[in-house]
């Protein structure tokens, strides 16, 4: 065994200036042999750039690493890589139309003849590691044909490949359910016991708090905390990462449902391929309260939305809006009946990158006689007063409303979208994933707002891929599976029950 | 007889099936070039300017030196030469794919002239001698196989050279580990990057390999198929070749068919005295079975997923 006095990592005042930012300043971060230590902060708080660096993706302007108590001189993922350093990244480093074999073999292949791929011998290597670490998985499958729980799982057999004793995990749990993470954990634990070295980079703080050993906290570029998990809390982590207290729990009065708002019937559509995603969707939206749709995603979240929204059209089954029948109006027509859409995906649909603060928060709404003429001619000052107006509501974070919304980080992108779509002071707001990859200040902010939104008499239908988010915002939860609603059920359902219901099982007959 | 009647006929003979390959085979050069390239995920659209280089500096070198081999290889240099300038403009320093392309081309017909003028004078360039084309060679034994022999085995070198680089090329993409990078390099440079393979090299390779395989075309373009050089005598094969090459979606067989129904088409205009359609018609052929073809046959056709996409280290 080597000097198990030495740290398996000791990075020591790393620095890194981009433009504008200060991405590291004077970071300290150590991480002893086979110990999961995580590494938290906000968005854009420096925890990849220092992993990057770590990695040889990114060069420090200064500071030096110790690799096992020794110093290592990093210039690219190849020295890493020899160093024993290995990366799951959270973008998976996968390419679908590959094999899951040659997937792992990338830039190590095993080679018969002048330059021949052997086939024999990955398939051979793969099933002695995937055998040793207990990793079931199928070499010759097509790596974009897996689901994402089992591309992860290439992705860390990849880096064993290489020989890795030191493995970075970036937010390794964005994408996987409940039930995937949990199995993710016992192979992490697996693969310590082994005497591996885990970093875990994440934002989620129940998940940090159960699988880490030790925790550093960044903010800013700085590291605020070095903590011990068993002695330490989610609020303790909370507030060092944001810089002041943060609410974790919503805080919500109990909701007072009112006249049914929209009830939807039979709803059926295709996805873009085609296929069927919701094979007949029933249920009935009331005034003030909140629907939380819980599912994994892809089993017909993001259509349902889209159909509400007039932005996919519906190939079966009813929407009904108040007393009118809006199933086959476009969104034009549905907004202007009072339906407020906030879209998953924020920065293909939810704004113009290109278009300034101003401009963004008057889509949709551009040819109210608010703000035009006649429809046609801009009411450029009444636009600026009212851009004014949501950013100071709704804490927009930017230098003025003329910045192009590409410009902002994506809390405030997503605050922009949240303040125009609830300006328009809706009937129904549609909410899908509000707040995907937004940092825990914000999420504490947006979550009072759409409460604050059903206060107010809106009917809220929230998706989220978060059962937490949907357990602690939502009145009523209704799980969706494969394009069906299988139950609705009462907000204090307890997790295991709707993971279970997410993933196809212990349904009792749909309400 | 009837127009059809003269095409069916024409079908039949040995002569329009050997002039369907020569032609096939000059836009197989850079449609495995451009299979390389955009395999690697590099767009290239430039192969028509890297051809024309070549055919002009083929010539050049043949009546300076009067050796067919020494002016290949300098054709195959001056092709490899504008690959360079493509590689750096879109490699290292990231501009538009596309505009690099088009900016090359245009570069090359204005050198290419510039130098006509420069170096033979307003008169033409001058026709390289018989004895010093690239040559055809019929194959013992196997040349005089009825009707086969004559179209597969009865060809110019360059056809040979062409069909080992079509197997070579289909089997270094798919069954070695340096096609392997190529591809992954394509596909995802970010994951090959953190793999440890590096993705400029294996880009630069490329396409300056396609800057190469360009100019040997435009050396049996001129000193084989033809004998001299003429402005623009590319003729738009260069675009073709890149139809072929999307047709074939980006497999060198399947680039190679395309180049034969392309080939087809050329061949049957080359034969048009014997059939009662106007040429100009048939000159256009070609031409209308690639917009044909791109619009409706191929169908979606999915190319590398980083093609045309510069690659920045550290990027997601």
């Amino acid at each position: 065994m080597s000097d198990s006095a030495a740290l398996a990592v000791d990075m020591r005042g790393i620095t890194r200036q981009f433009p504008g930012v200060l991405a590291n300043d004077h970071v300290d971060f150590s991480v002893q042999h086979g110990e999961i230590h995580a590494l938290v902060g906000e968005n854009g708080a420096g925890k990849s750039t220092l992993m990057n660096i770590l990695y040889g993706l990114i060069h420090p302007d200064s500071g030096e690493i110790l690799i096992n108590g020794k110093p290592a001189h990093i210039s690219g993922p190849r020295d890493a890589i020899t160093l024993g350093i290995g990366m799951v990244h959270q973008h998976f480093m996968l390419i679908p139309v590959f094999s899951v074999g040659e997937n792992i073999m990338l830039g190590r292949e095993p080679v018969t003849g002048p330059d021949f791929y052997d086939h024999a011998r990955a398939r051979t290597a793969i099933n002695e590691l995937t055998k040793r670490y207990g990793l079931a998985l199928d070499p010759d499958s097509r790596m974009g044909d897996l689901p994402v729980g089992l591309q992860q799982r290439a992705e860390i057999v990849k880096v064993l490949y290489r020989g890795a004793n030191i493995l970075i995990l970036d937010e390794p749990t964005g994408v996987l359910t409940p039930q995937e993470t949990k199995e993710l954990f016992v192979v992490l634990r697996d693969l310590v016991k082994s005497g591996k070295t885990i970093i875990f980079i994440s934002h989620k703080l129940k998940e940090v708090l159960d699988i880490s050993d030790r925790i550093t906290v960044m903010r800013r570029g700085r590291v605020v905390g070095h903590l011990t998990t068993k002695d330490t809390n989610e609020e303790e982590i909370a507030t060092l990462m944001v810089g002041r207290e943060v609410l974790l729990r919503v805080d919500k009065k109990p909701a007072t449902p009112g006249a049914v708002m929209m009830t939807v019937d039979n709803l059926t559509a295709s996805s873009d391929q085609g296929v069927p995603a919701l094979k007949g969707v029933s249920f009935e939206l009331r005034a003030g309260e909140i629907l939380g749709i819980a599912g994994v995603e892809g089993n017909g979240q993001s259509e349902l939305m889209e159909v509400l929204a007039g932005t996919r059209r519906a190939t079966g089954g009813k929407v009904v809006l108040g007393k009118r029948d809006i199933t086959t109006m476009d969104a034009r027509t549905e907004r202007d009946a009072g339906v407020a859409f906030i879209p998953e995906d924020r920065r293909g649909t939810g704004l113009v990158l290109a278009f300034s603060i101003a401009e963004n928060s008057i889509l949709g709404r551009e040819r109210t006689s608010t703000f035009s003429w006649n429809e046609f001619v801009l009411r450029l000052v009444a636009i600026r007063d009212w851009a004014r107006r949501l950013v100071k509501e709704f804490d927009i974070r930017t230098p003025s409303i003329d910045v192009a919304a590409r410009n902002l980080s994506g809390g405030n992108q997503q605050k922009v979208i949240v303040a125009r779509e609830m300006g328009s002071q809706p009937k129904v707001l549609l909410a899908a994933q509000p707040t995907r990859g937004v940092d825990i200040g914000a999420i504490e902010f947006i979550h009072r707002q759409i409460v604050k939104e059903r206060d107010a008499g809106a009917a809220v239908l929230l998706v989220s891929a978060e059962l937490d988010e949907v357990r602690s915002l939502s009145d009523r939860i209704a799980v969706m599976y494969e394009g069906k609603i299988v139950s609705i059920e009462p907000p204090e359902t307890p997790e295991e029950r709707l993971g279970l219901l997410m993933t196809g099982g212990g349904s009792k007959s749909a309400a | 007889m009837t127009a059809l009647g003269d095409v069916l006929h024409l079908l039949f003979t040995a002569n329009l099936w050997q002039a369907t390959l020569a032609a096939a085979v000059l836009l197989l050069l850079p449609a495995l070039g451009g299979v390389i390239s955009e395999r690697s995920g590099v767009v290239n659209i430039a192969m028509e300017g890297m051809m024309l280089t070549g055919a002009f500096f083929g010539v050049a070198a043949d009546l300076a030196w009067h050796n067919v081999w020494l002016a290949t290889g300098v054709a195959i240099l001056a092709g490899g030469l504008m690959a360079v300038i493509h590689a750096v403009v879109s490699i290292q320093f990231r501009a538009d794919q596309i505009v690099s392309g088009i900016a090359i081309n245009i570069f090359a017909a204005g050198l290419t002239v510039f130098l006509v003028t420069r170096v033979y004078g307003l008169q033409d360039v001058g026709h390289v001698g018989q004895s010093e084309l690239l040559p055809n060679i019929d194959v013992p034994g196997l040349d005089q196989l009825p009707f086969i022999g004559q179209v597969v085995f009865q060809q110019n070198v360059i056809v040979y050279v062409a069909l080992v680089l079509l197997v070579l090329t289909h089997v270094v993409l798919f069954r070695t580990r340096l096609g392997l990078r190529i591809r992954a390099v394509g596909e995802h440079p970010q994951a090959a990057d953190t793999a440890g393979i590096n993705v400029f090299l294996i880009r630069y390779g490329a396409v300056i390999t396609s800057g190469l395989l360009s100019g040997l075309a435009g050396a049996f373009l001129a000193i084989g198929i033809s004998n001299t050089f003429v402005p623009n005598m590319t003729d738009g094969r260069g675009y073709i070749a890149l139809a072929a090459m999307i047709f074939g979606k980006w497999t060198p067989f399947g680039a190679f068919i395309a180049c034969l129904i392309f080939g087809l088409g050329e061949a049957i205009y080359a034969n048009n005295s014997t059939i009662h359609i106007s040429q100009y018609f048939l000159s256009m052929l070609p031409y209308v079975i690639t917009l044909v073809v791109l619009a409706g046959l191929v169908g979606r056709s999915t190319p590398p997923a980083s093609d045309g996409l510069p690659y920045v280290p550290g990027s997601e």
